[in-house]
């Protein structure tokens, strides 16, 4: 690599102009093995995964818009692994692991960088929980410590101890918690996948899904119908709209979610910062901006507006934390729509029709599970309908059965 | 900030309400299976579409039905549950075991 760098630094000319990292958009097939709807992270990831590990390779992945260009650029890119039930932190905790791996796997650099992840108790209740992370963190393979407010405040010296007069009583740190760029994993996917022989066609708009026999056969998109063997769906925002034309009625209501990030400025803030009484987290990205990001909206809505109530007490908690911050200009500020299941945790695997396979319900956690769900949605998908063990907990019908996974506490709060 | 209607109290300040759900019918409960009844508690249409929804003003203590549009936010109506539920609902299920006091 530096030899080849050295080499380009020499050149007069732009070397990659014939060197594009994605190949030219080609005619729709009138028949693939597998198609996903989603361009975003978790759709690549599984065609990445179908192709490499599986040898599939006849797949089309059909994006409404551009790649990544969703809750995939939406986000605000936390990896992490500390959750509460031990299903979750199975499935997190394989996640990270992925991720540390994902820069080499695709030589491409995607930014991880483990910068940890620090989620302040102001109540006993809190520690009590927090507890109980540690524990079942650890049990499972994670770095996850309890630790005292004179620890945190060596780890992060500018943060108040006392914000809006509720004192920092102790941190769930977090060691492997980490942050990537989010745009980067979508295009590293991409181009893995696409190497392979994966088709990615985008602005190409699924609308309707072909159901025979309660078998999912194909879809029909605005440049014409395409047979298939298998459908996925990894629509994140608009997975009930997707599957209701399949026929499928979800356990998902859809809010809108809202983040902001100010100018940049000179390296502060090590790790990502959250409290769980404030309902807001903080971080520095690499480029010095800081970002910020709270609970979702109190109603839900399929609509990307911002709304100044919400941002001013986003804003109000954020200046608890890091008063200097008062005199920070803001520069960019989005929303995104996410789809919320009743118990904080994903929606995976098998569909009341055939051949037809969910990954939705991620909500606000969507993106750090990436690697994983790629992963374990290809293993379904190639094994013809086999459910991993690790995704067994997530299924749809846990709600008929009344078996919810509940992480509303380590997610609701703390992203 | 964005005004709803209350039909008890006038317009009043988006936060002072909570959103409540979608209005939608209670099956049978003496004679409803396990499906029916989780899709009931769990499962919503979720479309964009005007729906009607149940609203509660907090300060007031007050429930209400309001008709909202799912992607523009505009809400259209609002109005006291009587104009929908103006029947009284028995519920008919057998009573739950009554418990000993603990002395």
């Amino acid at each position: 690599m530096p030899f080849s760098l050295l080499k380009y630094g020499l050149k007069n000319d732009y070397p990659f102009e014939n060197d594009v990292d994605l190949p030219v958009p080609t005619e729709l097939k009138k028949h693939y093995d597998v198609v996903i709807i989603g361009g975003g992270g978790h759709g690549v990831a599984t065609a990445y995964y179908l192709a490499k590990y599986h040898g599939i390779t006849n797949v089309a992945i059909l994006e409404k818009g551009y790649l990544g260009g969703g809750n995939t650029a939406r986000n605000t890119a936390v990896i992490r692994s500390n959750y509460l039930t031990s299903e979750g932190v199975k499935f997190y905790t394989e996640s990270v692991d992925l991720f540390k791996g994902l820069a080499n796997e695709f030589d491409f650099n995607i930014m991880y960088s483990t910068r940890g992840q620090l989620t302040l108790a102001h109540t006993d209740s809190a520690i009590r929980s927090f507890r109980q992370r540690t524990e079942v963190n650890t049990h499972f393979g994670g770095k996850t410590e309890l630790i005292d407010p004179q620890q945190i405040k060596e780890l992060v010296p500018t943060l108040n101890m006392n914000p809006a007069d509720m004192p920092v009583l102790a941190g769930l740190w977090h060691i492997d918690g980490a942050t990537a760029r989010h745009d980067a994993v979508a295009w590293g996917y991409a181009k893995g996948a696409t190497q392979r022989g994966v088709e990615l066609h985008q602005l190409t708009e699924v609308q309707d899904v072909i159901v025979e026999n309660n078998k999912a056969v194909g879809v029909k998109t605005n440049r014409g119908t395409v047979k298939c063997g298998c459908i996925v769906q990894a629509v994140a925002g608009h997975s009930s709209l997707v599957a209701a034309m399949a026929g499928i009625k979800m356990p998902i209501t859809t809010y809108p979610l809202q983040a902001m990030v100010t100018q940049p400025v000179k390296p502060f803030l090590d790790p990502l910062v959250s409290s769980s009484a404030l309902h807001c987290y903080v971080q520095q990205t690499g480029r010095g901006e800081i970002v910020f990001g709270g609970g979702s909206d109190p109603y839900p809505l399929y609509n990307t507006r911002s709304t100044l109530d919400l941002k001013e007490g986003l804003l109000a908690s954020a200046i608890e934390m890091f008063p200097f911050m008062a005199n920070l200009k803001l520069m960019r500020q989005w929303a995104g729509i996410t789809d919320m299941t009743s118990d904080y945790s994903p929606v995976m695997g098998l569909s009341p029709v055939e051949n037809y396979y969910l990954d939705a319900g991620w909500g606000t956690w969507g993106f750090k599970s990436t690697p994983i769900c790629g992963k374990s949605m290809a293993e379904l998908v190639a094994s013809g309908g086999k459910v991993p063990d690790i995704i067994a907990p997530f299924s749809m019908d846990r709600f008929d059965v009344f078996r919810q996974v509940n992480e509303m506490g380590a997610t609701a709060a703390s992203h | 900030m964005k005004i709803m209607n209350c039909p008890l109290n006038g317009p009043r300040n988006i936060s002072e309400f909570v959103y409540g759900g979608e209005v939608k019918p209670m099956p049978e409960l003496s004679t409803c299976s396990d499906k029916e009844w989780a899709e009931y508690v769990f499962y919503y249409e979720n479309s964009i579409r005007i729906v009607k929804e149940w609203w509660f003003h907090s300060p007031s203590g007050y429930w209400f039905i309001a008709e909202r549009h799912t992607a523009s936010d505009d809400i259209l109506k609002t109005y006291d549950p009587s104009e929908l539920f103006n029947q009284r609902v028995e519920f008919e299920s057998s009573p739950a075991p009554v418990q000993e006091a603990i002395a």
